[in-house]
């Protein structure tokens, strides 16, 4: 009787859920992504605006590629976009080098201080960039040390280690253990095994982590400018350009970064899927 | 003069043949566990050998001092006449099969089983030869450029082994190498790694949970628990002589009944007074000088089972009880019998078509007294 009455109640709740399905939750999930996607889709839109005055408007005065021709045209501007991308590409590299091997012994071995270590990583991503930001500053004037591209490259190595060593370990930990004693089993000495073995097979890991401490460098504001000193990466000179209004190749720039940044992810999905 | 022959083959054999691996005293703790208690065992040349257990038992550990993934706490390892203990893998003339077969995804079968002949800088016309001849062995030859990822489990296994013989070490390392495998399979491989271990004249050290495994396929096996060599020898020796009652139970099924000793300890045939009165015989070797309390086994494919009118068979031992239980196998029908002290007992009878006992049936049971061991 009890099971008859089970499935007597659960045939209404079913139909709810799947009313549920077919409206509800479409809409909700297309109302959430056209919130994330319209200040993007607009800036998309407005780097083919014309703009005589050279400054942005927001009203729509005719299709052009002019500001994509013109994309380097102003020097201060370009200056900016290469000092963010040196900071981005060095401040990964710098990462990895010191994240992997901290994914390594997080993931292979147990000593003393690791949960420290694994404090230390999570206090890392989870505290505010202001505070980072300001600590980092009051580090620097009391070593007397010039603020500048080294400065905010250090500044970003710190909160990148982090999501190195998190998206490498994880990649570490999924791994059969045997495999590098196979490695050993077959006369390879640890760092023979390392390059032969471990390395080729965590290596989508370190990209994957590469990418994400790229992707989290190169539009990092705050920390940057706590340590910039006179330098000005593309966010610094975008904020400080808002006061006197807009160049449209902030619009061009914003969407090529924009668009790097999806293939950089297709490419990182497609990584992953390969290794798994 | 034939006397002198054997002696002088005998120590012929003593140096020709040495133990491949030899553990002597060997104590692997884990923090306050011991995990391997105080082994000492040798492997001759071209054995093939089990170590057979319950997981948790140290099989595993052991077989990873020998390859080199553990450190022994106390002990020696020998392999030949090298210490070995504190060798570290890589610089160890053994190789192993994993369990996981652990094959390198990334590298092609040629790179996998040439991973270990390029790591001692052979030329590269060896190493195609070399891989070329043991993907034959294993029975896939020209497999060289195919990825990890499009073979089968049974196939993936092979590329294991050839991995791991090519290299020719003095040992080969199999832990529970089958266990992946499905039935039809891991029979179909029992054979193969048989054939190959016979092909290729190399000592195998087999780890297996599975006692059917290790009876088919070991010259030699050695049955542990808690950390502990309970009992080594040849499949039939532990099958039919199981020294303690663990062995007893873990290979096969095993009937036990308690008894004390009444006379003959240590003589030829020595008596045995079961819980029930009754007295049977049984080989007084199995029984140490002074023991009194003891269990008396016999396996359930050992015991007839005759209804209790029909004369006694001449010269066994026979006990009476009552069928309490009965399955119907196929090939056997299997019986629990409640007998002397009322202990139930197995019988397996092969199904020859003939009348079946019924439940509740008194009946006779009778075995000879050398199928008889006692823990």
């Amino acid at each position: 009787m009890s099971t008859a009455e089970a499935s007597v109640m659960a045939a209404p709740r079913e139909r709810r859920r799947i009313q549920l399905g077919r409206f509800v939750l479409p809409v909700y999930t297309w109302l959430v992504i056209l919130y994330t996607v319209i200040p993007i889709v607009l800036m998309i839109v407005y780097s083919f605006n014309q703009a005589p005055s050279g400054r942005l408007t927001f009203q729509w005065l005719g299709f052009t590629t002019q500001w994509y021709q013109q994309v380097f045209a102003i020097p201060d501007l370009t200056n900016s976009l290469v000092n963010s991308l040196i900071v981005a590409a060095s401040s990964s590299v710098i990462s990895a080098i010191i994240g992997t091997p901290l994914a390594l012994a997080l993931a292979r071995y147990r000593y003393r201080g690791k949960n420290l270590t694994d404090g230390v990583i999570f206090t890392n991503i989870a505290a505010p960039s202001v505070v980072v930001g300001a600590s980092l500053l009051s580090l620097f004037i009391s070593l007397n040390v010039n603020r500048g591209l080294a400065t905010i490259i250090i500044a970003h190595v710190t909160f990148n280690i982090a999501f190195v060593t998190i998206v490498v370990r994880a990649r570490v930990v999924g791994l059969d253990r045997s495999i590098e004693r196979a490695a050993y089993d077959l006369g390879a000495s640890p760092w023979v095994a390392f390059q032969k073995v471990l390395l080729p097979l965590i290596m989508p890991g370190i990209l994957a982590g590469m990418l994400l401490a790229f992707a989290m460098s190169i539009d990092d504001f705050i920390i940057t400018s706590f340590v910039a000193g006179q330098t000005l990466t593309f966010p610094l000179w975008v904020y400080g350009a808002v006061k006197v209004g807009i160049p449209p190749q902030v619009f061009v720039m914003g969407t090529l970064i924009f668009l790097a940044g999806v293939v950089l992810a297709l490419i990182n999905v497609f990584l992953q899927r390969r290794s798994a | 003069m034939r006397v002198s022959y054997a002696v002088r083959e005998e120590e012929l054999q003593e140096t020709s043949t040495p133990a491949d691996v030899s553990l002597r005293n060997v104590v692997k703790m884990f923090g306050d566990t011991v995990a391997v208690d105080d082994i000492t065992l040798e492997i001759p040349r071209g054995e093939f050998f089990s170590l057979l257990g319950p997981s948790g038992c140290g099989k595993t550990t052991t077989l990873g001092m020998i390859g080199g993934f553990e450190t022994p706490t106390s002990g020696t390892i020998l392999l030949g006449d090298t210490d070995v203990s504190r060798v570290p893998a890589y610089k160890r003339d053994v190789n192993t099969v994993f369990q996981s077969y652990a094959l390198f995804p990334h590298l092609d079968i040629f790179g996998n089983i040439a991973f270990g002949l390029r790591r001692k800088r052979m030329a590269k016309d060896d190493i195609a030869r070399r891989v070329a001849e043991a993907l034959r062995l294993v029975d896939l030859p020209g497999y060289e450029r195919r990825k990890v990822a499009e073979l089968s489990g049974g196939q993936q296994q092979r590329i294991a082994l050839a991995r791991a013989l090519v290299n020719e070490p003095r040992v080969l390392l199999l832990d529970e190498p089958l266990g992946a495998l499905d039935l039809k399979l891991r029979k179909q491989m029992q054979t193969e790694l048989k054939r190959i271990q016979q092909d290729v004249g190399i000592t195998f050290l087999y780890v297996t949970h599975d006692q059917e495994e290790a009876m088919a396929m070991s010259d030699r096996l050695a049955v542990m628990n808690a950390g502990k060599v309970e009992q080594c020898g040849s499949p039939r020796e532990v099958y039919e002589h199981p020294a303690t009652r663990f062995v007893a139970s873990f290979l096969g099924a095993s009937n036990l009944i308690d008894g004390r000793v009444a006379s003959g300890a240590g003589a030829a045939l020595a008596e045995v007074v079961l819980s029930g009165g009754e007295r049977v015989r049984v080989p007084g070797e199995r029984i140490a000088q002074g023991q009194s309390e003891v269990s008396v086994g016999i396996r359930p494919e050992k015991l007839h089972l005759d209804p209790v009118e029909e004369p006694a068979r001449e010269g066994h031992n026979a006990i009476t009880g009552q069928v309490t239980f009965g399955t119907y196998l196929g090939v056997s029908n299997q019986y629990v019998v409640r007998g002397p002290g009322d202990t139930d007992l197995v019988v397996y009878v092969q199904n020859l078509g003939l009348r079946a006992p019924g439940i509740g049936d008194t009946v006779r049971l009778s075995w000879l007294p050398e199928h008889t061991f006692v823990v």
